[in-house]
């Protein structure tokens, strides 16, 4: 079976390009060019020194010894939250940012929830000195005021999306209209491996270098370059996309995608898309996708910010449906209570995204010798306000 | 035998005004008052909308309006039910336009057989490729004697507009400039190279165009370059004044047509 993006950018029945006609000229430039320029001996040469001495590559993998003999396997972690701006995010934005350049854009435009990505993207734009629009909801706005600062600070202009929910969707659409707007110098990078093709395979190949290092770092750290598990935490789904990219192919590693039930699957309140999602179109993807009977796209809820997403990447509806990937879906409670566990056992504050992964480490079944990496994709700096909240550790 | 849209098309007319509007907008049964007030105004093509939450391709305006019609009670098989028996009141040419999603959780060929049972003409689905139309719908089209109408740009490059063309039986909607629908800029309507270069192709269709088209000058310096234009955005802001429903179609209808000699 194969798990890779085919030539009319499907994964089995999910992924394609549902455009219309007025971004057809640029999903088609990207989708003619993307492949040629990403293999550039110096478009390689300026990723991997940009990814080294300035993202801070390659993340240690961190053999997590008080939370093995917790979970009684071998956990290892794989230090996403290390990156700089805190996420795998930014692995994404200077792959796309340098494309963007050699297509001769501009004006770079994204969207963001939580803020990572528009963090990750303001970032690159100041160091490449390139203009930068970012759509946010208005709700996200509000709920992640240090994101927006941050965005703020490193002179990108920061977009509401007043439409709609005002939450991640409506940034992408906004950041989707602005696309139709400005097609000549404009780029838009996507966050996730969402949107249409080539954006899910785009972005995954970018976030790949994860399990690429992962499996340079098992063979050694263990004498093995495969791992028995390797868990991620979805909502697009490009972190899990990358720690998952290179073993798609080599059924012994067992993939585990974890996605937020929010305060539960059945309570409304959710955003576990291969539960509850139907087949559909959602920004320019044939994927799974939560919807009314009559294909309204319904809001979902996440504790987390960076999984509240209503669809989920081509790539992992694919592995959904195939069950290639098993998918597992995390509370917010659950979620909190493994962002308090890493904290006491490792030193670690990881982000609410990553917690959910974190937090399925008790449902795998892993045996005692069985080798688990842990994509810990971001790091909880941003979520402190909630945390201090939940804990109770505000005032002494 | 020929279809409405085609006998429209045919007769050489120049200066056809299309009006779209979303279903369910304002008030959830206002869709056959609002078809019926059109045609008697004298308006040649009417495109009903189906609300969609995440409508990518348009403003504002329009996604203000899907809002209201969903939250109102819009869906397709109520649009439907509305629909059902329109053809013993008009004749007027109606194209469904809207996104894929909805269609394909009514699924596509039941949608199909059920919009020709009504006497619907022809389907707009902006975000449905080109591609997946010829491979998995254009028999299904032909079968229920529906037009599927496609959108090209100023960036649509020569060859796919021809391509478009061969896969088109009624007529190309012509975005006028790179924009979502409500902009009011005038750069829509002044893009004429692009306006001339398409109607020097020789195309088998006849364009109208449609995106920023608002007022009489807008509506008419389109026609002068494509066989009408479409007004949707300003319609439906026609739409939300005060007065009757019939009294603001009305004067906004006459607003767009009046002084000109057909």
């Amino acid at each position: 079976m194969k798990y890779t993006v085919d030539e009319n950018g499907f994964y089995g029945r999910f992924g394609g390009a549902y455009v219309p006609e007025m971004l057809y000229p640029n999903v088609e430039e990207l989708r003619q060019n993307y492949l040629k320029i990403m293999s550039a001996p110096d478009f390689q040469e300026e990723l991997q020194g940009l990814l080294r001495d300035y993202v801070g590559r390659p993340t240690p993998l961190y053999f997590a010894k008080r939370l093995s003999e917790k979970y009684n396997t071998q956990v290892y972690l794989k230090r996403e939250d290390l990156n700089h701006t805190g996420a795998h995010k930014i692995n994404n934005t200077v792959g796309q940012v340098l494309l963007a350049k050699r297509l001769g854009k501009t004006r770079i435009i994204a969207e963001t929830g939580a803020g990572q990505h528009g963090v990750a993207t303001a970032t690159v734009c100041a160091l490449m000195n390139l203009e930068c629009i970012v759509y946010m909801g208005e709700v996200d706005i509000k709920r992640q005021a240090p994101n927006v600062a941050r965005m703020k600070m490193l002179g990108a202009t920061v977009v509401p999306a007043t439409s709609g929910s005002r939450t991640l969707k409506d940034a992408t659409n906004e950041a989707i209209r602005d696309w139709i707007n400005n097609p000549e110098d404009t780029y838009y990078i996507i966050g996730s491996v969402v949107g249409p093709h080539p954006y899910p395979d785009m972005v995954a190949r970018f976030q790949s270098v994860i399990s690429e290092e992962m499996k340079a770092q098992l063979l050694e750290k263990t004498g093995q370059e495969n791992p028995d598990y390797v868990v991620a935490c979805v909502g697009g789904g490009s972190n899990a996309a990358g720690a998952f990219y290179h073993f798609l192919d080599t059924p012994e590693v067992k993939l585990v995608a974890v996605e937020a039930a929010g305060l539960g699957v059945d309570s409304g309140e959710s955003a576990a898309t291969s539960v509850l999602g139907k087949e559909g179109i959602i920004h320019g993807s044939r994927t799974l996708l939560m919807q009314t009977d009559d294909g309204q796209v319904t809001e979902p809820y996440s504790i987390s910010a960076g999984l509240d997403y209503p669809g989920v990447g081509p790539l992992h509806a694919h592995l959904h449906q195939s069950g290639r990937a098993r998918f597992e879906s995390i509370t917010d409670e659950e979620a909190l209570q493994a962002v308090l566990e890493l904290t006491r056992l490792e030193g670690i504050i990881p982000a609410l995204e990553s917690a959910h992964a974190l937090a399925a480490l008790g449902r795998i079944g892993a045996k005692p010798e069985d080798v688990v990496v842990v994509n810990l994709s971001g790091r909880g700096d941003k979520d402190l306000t909630t945390y201090l909240d939940r804990f109770g550790l505000h005032g002494n | 035998m020929a279809t409405r849209l085609q006998r429209l098309f045919g007769q050489n007319q120049q200066g056809l005004l299309s009006v779209y509007f979303t279903a369910g907008y304002p008030k959830l049964d206002d869709t056959v008052p609002i078809i019926l007030e059109l045609e008697k105004s004298g308006v040649d093509l009417i495109e009903v909308g189906m609300p969609f939450s995440d409508p990518l391709a348009d403003g504002p305006t329009i996604q203000q309006s899907s809002e209201v019609a969903i939250r109102n009670g819009m869906t397709i098989p109520k649009l439907f039910e509305q629909l059902q028996d329109i053809r013993q009141h008009t004749q007027i040419p109606l194209v469904l336009m809207g996104y894929l999603n909805p269609v394909m959780q009514y699924g596509v060929e039941r949608f199909l057989q059920k919009a020709s049972e009504i006497g619907i003409d022809g389907l707009i689905l902006p975000d449905l490729p080109l591609a997946d139309y010829v491979r998995e719908y254009k028999p299904l089209f032909e079968q229920y004697g529906l037009s599927n109408v496609f959108l090209v740009t100023p960036q649509t490059p020569e060859q796919r507009i021809r391509e478009i063309d061969s896969h088109s039986n009624s007529f190309i909607y012509m975005v006028s400039s790179a924009s979502v629908t409500g902009s009011t800029g005038s750069k829509g309507v002044s893009n004429t190279d692009y306006f001339q270069r398409v109607a020097g192709m020789g195309l088998r269709n006849p364009g109208i165009i449609g995106f920023g088209i608002h007022d009489r000058d807008t509506f008419t310096q389109a026609c002068t370059h494509a066989r009408g234009a479409i007004i949707g955005s300003a319609f439906i802001k026609a739409l939300a004044k005060e007065g009757s429903l019939q009294d603001n179609v009305r004067t906004f209808i006459q607003s767009i047509r009046e002084n000109e000699k057909v």
